[in-house]
């Protein structure tokens, strides 16, 4: 039961971190001390990590910058696999997202700069001169869709007419 | 001067226009507003759906499908009706895929019904109850429930309603404009006078996947109930797909297949791309309809809380996608309190009387849209009762 309001709590979030606490109190049919509760515990728990907002830089005057992702591939070390590798890389702040992958490549890098000038002499200078990275591929985002689940340029019109049976 | 001659049947002339269009109208010229008055899901349709449909086109489903629905569509709804409402149909013979939940109402009356015999139409209901029982050549009873009692037709009102010319009963649980959910024991004990009276039932169970509190119970699964029961349901609520038109009835050989036979005559079949997509949505749609269902249940939680704060006593509906809030407080009448409302802080309602006279003092509210809208719809009904006061 608590573990099914946990879960409601954390998805209601996830969609709207800024929705207010008396709300989602009221939607998940808690009181407030309790949703205060459920929360601080999942903020404790680190089951919540943060909150942020989703942005489209794309629409904010004179915003540069550009995303890559990277396909790494590297020798794991000894005893550490890939974990201590991976640390290498995603210590830096520029680096946006880390993950081990399956297949043809083992760790897939996202790396956020102002310029591709910028991104390239990341991959020359930092990344690729670490021991343990054997090659990368870089790809550029030209345009971004979709971002976490959200849809960049979605029309939300209300599609209805106004009064139904 | 001569007088002009109306060319329109009596029938039809004599029909009134339904209370909601005049909302409609109201509404539809005013800006900024929100309406709570939409008896439509704010979901557009699982995506899958929508694709599953786009690829039927292309690879050429655009040919007429068998009178009664395509087979494999029909296979489909019944192995969903026996895996969620424990009723069992032959694809074959005792299945009809529709266009929408309206128009299996509409061939349902029309096989049953003679000249003048009585259907029991339980209020406040659905519009289209009555006037469908008049245009199908048969005479609406209405049964005015009581509010006390959540709106719920008790089985002695059922017995008052019942003459020498009753055919049929027409049911809807979870109920529109209500919410209002009916028990197992409940149904129980609606079924013992049914078959007391040899009468069969249209059952409108197309809110039934969106019942919160406990699971919907389809009166056709009560023990010989089958056998007398129009099964009505559809894909607008639950899969989110009222555009498509596609509904469906399932119900004893006999009925259903006179059914088939008007629907041969009148409308050939329900359109073939939809059925493309509600097949996908019955095989591939279960996930999506749970996050809908979950997220209507979140926001009726907060519309009822929200109610009861400003002081309209507001019952919690165990299903749809309404609440059936009361405004006797403010000593108006639920016309002129929703046409005030709409005036003065542009939030649309419809009038509780609409749906049946029972439903006076009372507004149908729809919380099928954006939190966003809900909150600041909350906000200005709070305002408009504030000021009453
Ligand atoms: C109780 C009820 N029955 C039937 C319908 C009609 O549904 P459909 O879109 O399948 O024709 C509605 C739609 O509002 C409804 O509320």
């Amino acid at each position: 039961m608590l573990e099914q309001k946990e879960r409601e709590v954390l998805q209601l979030l996830e969609e709207n971190a800024r929705l207010d606490i008396e709300t989602i109190a009221k939607m998940v049919d808690l009181s407030v001390a309790e949703t205060q509760q459920i929360i601080e515990k999942l903020e404790k728990e680190n089951a919540i990590l943060g909150y942020s907002a989703i942005v489209n830089w794309s629409k904010v005057l004179e915003y540069e910058g550009v995303t890559a992702m990277i396909d790494v591939k590297v020798t794991p070390a000894r005893g550490v696999g890939f974990d201590k590798v991976a640390e290498r890389i995603y210590r830096f702040p520029e680096v946006k997202a880390v993950y081990l992958m399956s297949g043809a490549y083992d760790l897939s890098v996202s790396i956020e700069g102002k310029t591709m000038m910028e991104i390239s002499r990341f991959v020359s200078e930092k990344l690729s001169t670490l021991d343990m990275v054997l090659s990368t591929t870089t790809h550029f985002v030209l345009k971004k869709y979709k971002h976490d689940g959200i849809i960049f340029n979605d029309d939300e019109d209300d599609k209805r007419i106004m009064v139904s049976p | 001067m001569m007088k002009q001659t109306s060319y329109l049947a009596k029938t039809v002339d004599s029909l009134k226009p339904s209370g909601i269009r005049r909302f409609f109208d109201l509404a539809s010229k005013m800006d900024n507003v929100i309406s709570l008055g939409v008896g439509e899901p704010d979901f557009v349709t699982p995506w899958n759906v929508i694709e599953a449909s786009y690829h039927s086109l292309e690879q050429g489903y655009t040919a007429y499908t068998a009178n009664a629905g395509l087979l494999e569509l029909r296979v489909e709804i019944s192995k969903y009706l026996e895996q969620n409402f424990n009723v069992s149909y032959n694809p074959e013979n005792q299945l009809i895929v529709t266009v929408g939940a309206s128009q299996a109402i509409d061939l349902a009356l029309r096989a049953i019904l003679n000249p003048g015999e009585e259907v029991i139409v339980v209020t406040p209901s659905f519009v289209s109850y009555a006037p469908s029982v008049t245009l199908a050549g048969g005479a609406p009873v209405i049964i005015d429930t009581d509010p006390d009692n959540e709106f719920k037709v008790r089985p002695e009102q059922i017995e008052q309603a019942i003459t020498d010319k009753t055919k049929a009963i027409m049911l809807c649980s979870p109920n529109n404009p209500t919410g209002t959910v009916l028990s197992k024991a409940e149904l129980e004990k609606i079924a013992a006078v049914i078959k007391k009276h040899d009468l069969l039932v249209i059952s409108d169970e197309i809110y039934a996947e969106l019942a919160y509190d406990e699971r919907a119970i389809s009166i056709a699964s009560l023990p010989g109930m089958s056998e007398r029961t129009i099964l009505i349901s559809g894909f607008s609520k639950a899969f989110a797909m009222t555009g498509w038109r596609l509904g469906y009835a399932a119900g004893p050989v006999e009925i259903l297949q006179a059914m088939t036979k008007i629907h041969q005559y009148t409308i050939m079949c329900a359109p073939t791309m939809a059925q493309h997509g509600a097949l996908e949505a019955l095989r591939n749609g279960g996930n999506s309809v749970q996050k809908m269902k979950m997220s209507y249940q979140q926001r009726r939680n907060l519309v009822v809380k929200a109610f009861n704060e400003m002081g309209l006593d507001c019952h919690n509906p165990g299903g749809a996608f309404y609440v059936f809030p009361s405004i006797k407080k403010t000593g108006l009448s639920s016309e002129s309190f929703a046409e005030q409302l709409l005036q003065k802080e542009r939030v649309a309602v419809v009038p509780g009387n609409v749906f049946g006279q029972s439903g006076e003092g009372y507004i149908r509210c729809s919380y099928a849209t954006s939190l966003k809208q809900l909150d600041e719809s909350m906000k200005r009904i709070s305002k408009f009762v504030e000021k009453l006061k």
